[in-house]
């Protein structure tokens, strides 16, 4: 479904990924792993056209979306949630919904209700402004606006970011829903554990280039990851 | 009498036409103040050319009206007739002036990252070029605008005459003011101009398309500027400069209000102009800029982002 190769993203003179290659297949859940400045957020950015790589390409469903510009990867199918959240914070929470669906040209008003049975913290509040949600409830907005452009390939960057062990339950819980409803997950995590419980499979960055992938199965009982994401000694 | 009771009396005897005038002066530089507001909303940059698309709406509309009203005495259809061909004509040469310089003096710096001071830099360089051209086309020389309507009393409030040119800034200003409001408050195409000011980012990926909501914005406030030059430029005409005062007020209307914020800048631009009028009663009147400076000054010491505050991309 996407597929990234040589991927090359400078920023300045400084070079962020040093040749990414890997796949997302239809359906699959694949998770992006890595220390802080490995490259991940970087991955994600390039794959929403914030930056255009210097080399390399991006195909999507067989279509070369390498130059292609922001504005028009959610009406391609590619949804975003970008790290940190990224709330309009002077929009009421239904105005971000309707900010997720911008490019659509139908009828949205199903899709909102959806969203509100979805994530029911979101319909009471749904009068209130943005900025004045809980981390979580911002993450729930977050993941129910990017669903809004009805995407076919959900990115997700740091969704337990900040948020309390319930929370990123619950927010794994929903990603988890979210793939069973047929739709594709990308995710970028330090939470290493949460993310490889959900993945299928999982590629490990380190310092703009992937250093190895597998299974989930197999990376949560990998030595390297264990030690690096998991915390654990290495015996 | 003492110098304080005289001008308290005074005050009392024009009381409502200060109050008049003052309302319809400040409508005049909200209209100008939105422009400003909104640019600043998406940019974070002052458009220190929008007194130039004032004035070109101006010019626009003073060659329009030469032609239609003349030396002619034009009934009250053929004035509702003039007076929209006016405004259409003040407000599409202000929004094209105001999208032209977006693209030849801005969106070539936006491209490159440059730091905001080129902004500035570039702002001024169009400006001066843009005066200077239309002050050597059109002579440097105030040309009086041929008035699209008979200036009579048409109703008075309190002992204060209530003419016609009051009566048409009312109206086209509340009109024009409440439609933007209502624009950006409601409007998809609003939610797209907020969503840029709040997370310019963000809204690209939730697909809007930012360099044209850009325009769209310099458009809006193009279209503003432009028709209240033409409504500033009725009862004395047109000149090259004419910009650059009301202009610089509407800018501190805009600051007043609090920058970003579009009803800051309706607060801003009447509360600045009614202190204007008002000042007239207490200092002679060469004074005025000064008061309504100092006012300015007063209001940012005790409230540095304005009245309002700095609500960047809040509908209400």
């Amino acid at each position: 479904m996407l597929s990234v190769k040589d991927a090359v993203v400078r920023y300045g003179a400084i070079t962020a990924l040093h040749g990414v290659s890997f796949e997302v297949n239809q359906g699959e859940v694949v998770t992006l792993l890595g220390a802080n400045g490995a490259g991940k957020s970087t991955t994600l950015r390039m794959l929403s056209g914030l930056h255009a790589p210097t080399s390399g390409t991006i195909t999507f469903d067989g279509d070369d979306i390498t130059n292609v510009k922001a504005h028009m990867f959610s009406s391609m199918g590619i949804s975003h949630v970008p790290e940190g959240r990224r709330i309009f914070p002077e929009m009421t929470v239904q105005e971000n919904l309707e900010m997720g669906a911008y490019g659509r040209k139908d009828n949205y008003v199903g899709d909102m209700e959806r969203m509100y049975s979805l994530f029911p913290i979101l319909k009471e509040r749904r009068k209130q402004l943005g900025g004045n949600l809980s981390g979580g409830e911002q993450q729930m907005l977050a993941i129910g606006r990017a669903l809004m452009s009805q995407p076919r390939l959900l990115l997700l960057d740091e969704p337990s970011m900040g948020l309390a062990p319930m929370i990123i339950d619950q927010i794994f819980r929903i990603i988890g829903e979210i793939r069973d409803g047929g739709t594709t997950v990308l995710v970028v995590e330090q939470n290493a554990a949460h993310a490889l419980r959900l993945a299928d499979r999982g590629y490990v960055m380190e310092n703009g280039v992937i250093a190895f992938s597998d299974t989930s199965e197999k990376l949560l009982h990998d030595p390297r990851v264990r030690a690096v994401y998991l915390g654990e000694a290495v015996e | 009498m003492s110098y304080f009771s005289s001008h308290f009396t005074t005050l009392g005897h024009e009381f409502w036409g200060l109050l008049v005038g003052g309302i319809a002066n400040g409508i005049i530089y909200a209209m100008v103040a939105i422009g400003y507001t909104m640019v600043y909303g998406v940019l974070r940059l002052i458009n220190f050319a929008h007194s130039e698309i004032f004035m070109s709406g101006a010019f626009a509309s003073f060659f329009l009206m030469k032609v239609l009203v003349g030396n002619s005495t034009p009934n009250a259809f053929e004035s509702v007739v003039y007076l929209i061909v006016g405004i259409l004509a003040g407000g599409i040469v202000g929004a094209v002036m105001a999208v032209g310089l977006e693209r030849v003096a801005y969106r070539p710096l936006r491209r490159r990252h440059a730091p905001k001071l080129a902004y500035l830099i570039s702002a001024i360089g169009a400006s001066y070029f843009i005066y200077n051209f239309v002050g050597k086309e059109f002579g440097r020389i105030n040309l009086s605008i041929d008035s699209p309507f008979i200036n009579n009393t048409v109703f008075t409030i309190f002992g204060a005459a209530v003419q016609t040119y009051y009566i048409v800034i009312f109206v086209v200003g509340l009109i024009m003011l409440v439609s933007l409001e209502r624009l950006v408050a409601t409007s998809k195409l609003g939610r797209g101009i907020r969503a840029v000011a709040q997370d310019a980012e963000t809204a690209s990926l939730m697909g809007v398309n930012i360099d044209r909501t850009i325009a769209v914005t310099f458009m809006l406030g193009g279209f503003l500027g432009g028709v209240a030059g033409f409504l500033y430029s009725i009862p004395i005409g047109v000149v090259y400069t004419m910009g650059f005062t009301p202009a610089l007020k509407a800018f501190s209307a805009a600051v007043l209000g609090g920058i970003g914020n579009l009803r800051g800048a309706v607060l801003g631009g009447l509360l600045l102009g009614i202190v204007e009028s008002f000042s007239v009663a207490f200092v002679n009147g060469a004074y005025i800029d000064v008061v309504a400076f100092a006012v300015l000054v007063l209001v940012l010491m005790f409230r540095p982002t304005g009245i309002l505050g700095e609500r960047l991309g809040r509908s209400a």
